[in-house]
């Protein structure tokens, strides 16, 4: 197979498939029971200095 | 010794660019390293002459390294004044063709200096330098590599010079957004990468252990920007002293590399850190924490995962495939949610302190830039649908969305931040005038209000009269025609754009009067005025 058409292939299957998941990754992970007392915390980060 | 190896580096770029002086194949090239031989030499005498021979005294590693901040924020006032002056000028030229003069200062040359002065100069050095104030205060940490950090401010004032005078001199590859020549090009990624590791140092030994959302906008900037850089400018030059270059793609290729570095540039440079500002400043300014940390995360990685692909909306109707319009389309209209998340986040911060809006005019201007951050983020996926961008492409419509984005999000937002920025960085208990900062809103304001609707009328205006077609199927209007009729809204935008310029020279005048550490004698912004004749009457 010709590069382009191969990593259109890679691209449109398993490439879309691994961000897809990494996304709903990272979203489930900021909203997983218990974050929020962590997040509040990391909000106050600017105001711990000046 | 100081300066030492500074001296030394200097110097031996200094005569680098007198070889390529010496050397050099075309005349362009020449002047631009004898120029470059003037800066550099200028540099290495200045270094010279600061330099003592008494051993520097230790680092006092408990204290933030604010130096190279604080010229960060007058470079930014400065380059914000000579990008919109230039901005005015080329306006100026589109109303009155006469003001082209040859060959220095034709449109030609100097609409990349407008462009590269605001969106470089004006907005990389607030970037740069507010990057480097939030990261040592959300990390609790000085910055990493010492002088490094006073190389990427001179570095970066030095690519911008060698930008700015080789446009003039008619040196250019004619890539949008990354105009400069090769040997520019790779100066600047050793600024860059420089950038980069003093970045990631500082944060790598941070004493909190949450890296903190700003700091992930940025880095996702800088990490990003250097990429789109080397991809977009690898090219191949012509002579080693010489000014020319050619890319090293052709066709649709480069068009595609072209626009996925210019539209990234838009997102991750006018967009992404100008968002860690938002992030950072908006909650320290009122003294309340972001509205939704969790929400912050998700509207980081939507529009990482999102932006990358929108490129190709700017290449509708070319030869670019249709799939590739089609995908750069739909993830363009999927973006405008992830941008709304956002500017809800930044203006729900405010709620229970609206009537900060009222009294504090910084406050007033984050809030104006928020909102035009979310005017430009829907008009965008807007514009990206096919069959609005057959009617918008090429004409001003373009013009009035980038600088309804530019003059309201990105303007608004750096001259929050330099307020807020001066009287910290220089130890002054408040600015000059708060109150020159209310007039400087309301100037740009006018400002922008002048320049986008005359841009929005014109525009559609344009786009109608080439379409226009009469019963036989002729086209109803010469290009001619559609100039002419463009002629009063050239003239309204030079008039908008005057507007923002004097917003900008009072913005000087306030950080200049704030850092001799004056303080003007006015009455406090939201207290009731005195009223006239009143007060002075003492009690008999
Ligand atoms: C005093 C204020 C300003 C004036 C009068 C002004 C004027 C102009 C003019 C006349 C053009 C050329 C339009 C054309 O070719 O038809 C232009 C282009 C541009 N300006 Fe400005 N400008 C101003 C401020 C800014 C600022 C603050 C920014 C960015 C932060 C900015 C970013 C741009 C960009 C990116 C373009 C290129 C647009 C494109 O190619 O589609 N401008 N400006
Ligand atoms: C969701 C967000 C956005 C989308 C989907 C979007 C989409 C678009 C589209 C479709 C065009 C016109 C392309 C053409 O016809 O040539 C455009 C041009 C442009 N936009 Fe946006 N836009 C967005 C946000 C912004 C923001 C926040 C800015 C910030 C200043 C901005 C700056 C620009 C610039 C500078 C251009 C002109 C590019 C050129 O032709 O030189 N955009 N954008």
């Amino acid at each position: 197979m010709e590069t382009y058409t191969a990593m259109r292939h890679m691209a449109d299957s398993w490439g879309l498939l691994a961000m897809v998941l990494f996304f709903v990754g990272a979203v489930t992970f900021a909203f997983r029971p218990g974050s929020r007392a962590l997040s509040d915390d990391a909000a106050r980060i600017p105001f711990k200095d000046e | 010794m100081k300066y030492g190896t500074e001296i030394v580096f200097s110097a031996i770029l200094t005569l680098i660019a007198l070889l390529g002086a010496a050397f050099a194949v075309d005349d362009a090239f020449r002047y631009h390293m004898l120029i470059a031989v003037v800066l550099l030499g200028g540099f290495t005498i200045a270094l010279m002459r600061k330099e003592d021979f008494v051993p520097a005294g230790p680092v006092d590693d408990t204290r933030y390294m604010d130096g190279p901040i604080r010229y960060g924020v007058i470079a930014t006032v400065f380059w914000g004044v000579v990008g919109f002056l230039a901005g005015v000028l080329v306006a100026a030229q589109l109303a009155f063709p006469d003001l082209n003069l040859e060959p220095w200062l034709n449109f030609g040359r100097l609409r990349p200096l407008h462009t590269s002065g605001v969106v470089f100069a004006f907005g990389g050095n607030i970037l740069i330098a507010s990057s480097f104030y939030v990261v040592q205060r959300t990390c609790r940490t000085r910055l990493f590599g010492g002088n490094l950090a006073w190389f990427v401010f001179w570095g970066y004032q030095l690519f911008i010079v060698m930008a700015a005078t080789g446009y003039l001199l008619g040196i250019t590859q004619s890539r949008e957004y990354a105009e400069p020549e090769w040997y520019v090009d790779l100066w600047l990624t050793i600024v860059w990468v420089v950038y980069l590791f003093i970045f990631m140092g500082t944060v790598l030994r941070r004493k909190e252990p949450h890296i903190y959302v700003a700091n992930w906008f940025y880095m996702s900037f800088i990490i990003t920007i250097a990429m789109l850089h080397v991809l977009n400018n690898l090219a191949v030059p012509v002579s080693f002293v010489g000014s020319k270059s050619y890319s090293a793609f052709s066709g649709v290729q480069d068009a595609v590399t072209q626009w996925w570095y210019g539209h990234n540039a838009v997102a991750f440079f006018l967009t992404i850190p100008f968002l860690a500002m938002m992030y950072y400043f908006v909650p320290k300014q009122v003294n309340r924490p972001i509205y939704s940390y969790r929400l912050s995360i998700v509207h980081f990685w939507s529009i990482i995962f999102l932006y990358i692909w929108a490129g190709p909306h700017h290449l509708h109707y070319t030869a670019v495939p249709d799939w590739a319009q089609t995908l750069g389309m739909v993830f363009s209209i999927m973006l405008w949610m992830p941008s709304w998340g956002g500017m809800i986040n930044g203006l729900m911060t405010l709620s229970g302190r609206w009537d900060l809006i009222r009294t504090d005019p910084i406050v007033r201007l984050m809030v104006a830039a928020i909102a035009f951050y979310g005017m430009a983020t829907f008009e965008g996926p807007m514009l990206s649908i096919k069959s609005v961008n057959a009617l918008s492409h090429y004409t001003d419509w373009t013009i009035a969305h980038v600088h309804a984005g530019a003059l309201g999000w990105n303007g608004m937002i750096t001259f929050a931040a330099v307020y807020f920025l001066t009287p910290k960085l220089w130890g002054r208990e408040r600015l000059y005038s708060v109150r020159m900062v209310n007039w400087h809103f309301w100037l740009a304001t006018l400002g922008i209000v002048l320049y986008a609707s005359s841009m929005w009328v014109s525009g559609i205006m344009q786009g109608l009269m080439w379409r226009e077609y009469d019963s036989q199927g002729f086209l109803v209007y010469s290009f001619v025609e559609t100039v002419a009729a463009m002629h009063p809204y050239y003239v309204m935008r030079v008039t908008g754009g005057l507007f923002y310029l004097t917003g900008g020279f009072l913005m000087a005048w306030n950080v200049y009067q704030t850092i001799r550490g004056r303080v003007r004698d006015e009455t406090p912004m939201g207290a009731p005025a005195p009223a006239a004749g009143a007060a002075v009457q003492p009690a008999e």
